[in-house]
């Protein structure tokens, strides 16, 4: 349902600011029965600047391709060609009386971004502008001044404005994902962009290190690690570093905060069963939260909080079981296969992503709370695991060996637009998408 | 009820051992060499440290040297050593998401037995392991529970619980990294490392 007004939204705030209202019979711009939205045919011109200021024209370009870039990333859009343009921009100013509409939506544009750009002793002036094309009207215009370094924090600002003028949520500008990789030759945590860009190593542990969550306020990442020959709980300050670290006998493994509290669940062994406890954030135990016989591991919870999915092999095989956390009524919501496991609960709360094996492979699933009808995103092309949703509940990061070792990729909710995220050296698992920083 | 049959098995079971071991001490250490040079065959796994060798000459004036006793002590240690190369060498294997131990499993681990009834001051870590097709989570927690279980057996059979530390490394540290069940049933393992 939550799917259906999101929907709807979109839909709504189109129809509100962009599409004539004489067209909207013929404008079928999003098809609310179809899983895969219509991509919306966006042209992004180079930015206008100072013709013969070479800092000024590279930066033009650089600031035109990363705004390509972003746009293209979240699926929503279908990016024209700059060489079928017949207007050029850049050598006109983005003011609205220079723009001739027609020679945009003849190319096959329903959207325009369009700006100037200048370089004024180190300070760079940005003006950007979304335009509707059939409309003929300006959407957003915005003005920034930043330093020259500054650029790619201005592109994901403007971005992000687009998205929420197109969508009413503000994207997955300002996240980042954390994963696993081996490259060290022992698995540590990693961190890079949303885009995968600015790859960073965040754990030098030398020893090995996995599962990592991030608290819904992004302050802190919690993780399993070997550091003392064991798997214990690690619960690390992002900022400053401050630790706490839980090494009860057995495992201390699977760590998943609880939304907006300063809480995390995570599966611990010392009482002879393997059960999911909470714990405060400086992981003192509150209380047993499962208590059936056999693995209760991954937990992930429902956005408010109230509930908590888990994988349990109470049943004999392992299969997704959802609790209510106040009154600890559990219901198993996967009947489809013999190993499901990895869930994944998205930011919209209406559905699971899992990973479900079937035929000795892996794929990426997403199941809605009833159980009923899961919906497989990935297939023939290799494993496919640890699927962790964007923020906005638009993407799905996940791991794939479907070109050897194991890397980085990303997916619309749906499915669609699968592409890997990085590769670097070692074999990459594990990513979970951080929540928006900039909260 | 359970508690007793378990006591009732381990008398059967150890006692004969204990007998096994006490008068055919030698005859066993033989074979156990024969496996050990076995496995070396197949894995660089390093001979059993002998100990250093005899001493020098005793001084002149010692009148009983001991060469007798020395050469007993020798075959006690390399029994032993051999005894904990086996006691490593050989896995417990077990079958795809399970804990459980086939006969097979529990055969290996009555021999683990009968060498930790024999060397009662030995302590080991037994490590739970899992091949690489389940998701790492999952495999952690099984892996702790092979390690478990194999534990559990060896108390069962009357050996003290504090001597065996359990550990799992699920799928992190496979043996090898094919594809295919040949390398799969061998990463599907408990590993005994003596402590």
């Amino acid at each position: 349902m939550t799917f259906f007004r999101y929907v709807i939204v979109l839909v709504a705030v189109y129809i509100s600011f962009i599409m004539p209202a004489s067209s909207l019979a013929g404008y079928d711009y999003i098809d609310i029965n179809s899983p895969s939205l219509r991509k919306i045919p966006i042209a992004v011109p180079l930015l206008g600047t100072d013709t013969g200021n070479e800092t000024g024209m590279q930066l033009s370009r650089k600031a035109s391709d990363m705004l390509s870039g972003m746009l293209d990333f979240t699926g929503y859009f279908k990016m024209l060609d700059r060489d079928s343009f017949i207007e050029d921009p850049a050598k006109t100013k983005s003011d609205i009386s220079n723009i001739h509409f027609p020679n945009w939506t003849a190319v096959g544009a329903e959207l325009l971004v369009a700006g100037n750009l200048q370089v004024k002793g180190g300070v760079l002036e940005i003006e950007l502008r979304l335009f509707d094309t059939i409309k003929a009207g300006q959407l957003i215009g915005k003005k920034y001044s930043a330093g020259v370094n500054d650029l790619r924090d201005v592109i994901k600002r403007f971005s992000a404005e687009i998205i929420y003028y197109l969508t009413g949520n503000r994207g997955v500008f300002d996240s980042q994902i954390a994963f696993v990789s081996s490259g060290t030759g022992n698995k540590e945590i990693y961190m890079c962009e949303f885009d995968g860009s600015d790859i960073s190593q965040f754990t030098r542990n030398k020893a090995i290190t996995i599962f990592p969550a991030w608290s819904s306020d992004g302050h802190w990442i919690a993780f399993t690690s070997y550091i003392k020959g064991k798997p214990d709980l690690y619960i690390v300050n992002t900022r400053d570093r401050s630790m706490s670290v839980v090494a009860k006998k057995g495992i201390n493994i699977t760590p998943a905060w609880v939304p907006g509290k300063f809480e995390l669940a995570a599966t611990f062994s010392y009482s002879g069963d393997q059960d999911i406890y909470l714990l405060t954030g400086t992981g003192k135990e509150i209380k047993k939260l499962t208590n059936e016989r056999g693995s209760d591991v991954s937990p992930t919870w429902s956005p408010d909080g109230k509930k908590m999915a888990f994988v349990s092999s109470r049943s004999g095989t392992p299969q997704i079981y959802v609790q209510d956390i106040n009154n600890g009524h559990v219901e198993r919501i996967t009947f489809y296969g013999r190993y499901n496991t990895q869930p994944s609960w998205s930011p919209k709360g209406d559905k699971i992503a899992y990973s479900g094996m079937i035929g000795g492979r892996h794929n990426i699933y997403t199941i809605g709370l009833d159980g009923k009808d899961p919906v497989q995103l990935t297939g023939n092309a290799g494993d496919n695991e640890s699927p962790s949703w964007s923020p906005d509940g638009s993407l799905i990061v996940f791991s794939s060996t479907r070109e050897g070792p194991s890397r980085i990729f990303v997916m619309t909710a749906f499915g669609t637009d699968q592409r890997r995220l990085l590769a670097i050296s070692g074999e990459q698992t594990s990513p979970k998408w951080s929540p928006g920083l900039n909260n | 009820m359970k508690n007793n049959i378990w006591v009732v098995l381990a008398i059967l079971l150890v006692i004969p051992g204990l007998l096994f071991t006490a008068s055919c001490g030698k005859k066993s250490l033989k074979a156990d060499i024969e496996t050990m040079k076995d496995k070396t065959k197949e894995a660089p796994v390093p001979p059993p440290r002998a100990p250093a060798p005899a001493p020098a000459p005793a001084p002149v004036f010692q009148k009983t040297p001991e060469p007798v006793k020395i050469s007993e002590e020798e075959i006690r240690a390399r029994e032993k050593a051999a005894a904990m190369q086996v006691l490593m060498n050989e896995d417990v294997y077990f079958d795809y998401d399970s804990a459980a131990l086939a006969p097979a499993a529990q055969e290996t681990l009555k021999k683990k037995a009968v060498f930790l009834n024999k060397y009662s001051n030995v302590s080991v870590t037994i490590e739970g392991h899992c091949d690489e097709r389940g998701t790492n989570e999952y495999n952690l927690a099984l892996g702790e529970r092979r390690a478990e279980s194999a534990k559990k057996f060896l108390v069962d059979l009357g050996l003290a619980a504090s001597r065996f530390t359990t550990i799992s490394f699920g799928e992190e540290k496979p043996i090898g990294t094919d594809s295919n069940e040949e390398a799969w049933s061998k990463n599907r393992r408990a590993h005994f490392v003596v402590k």
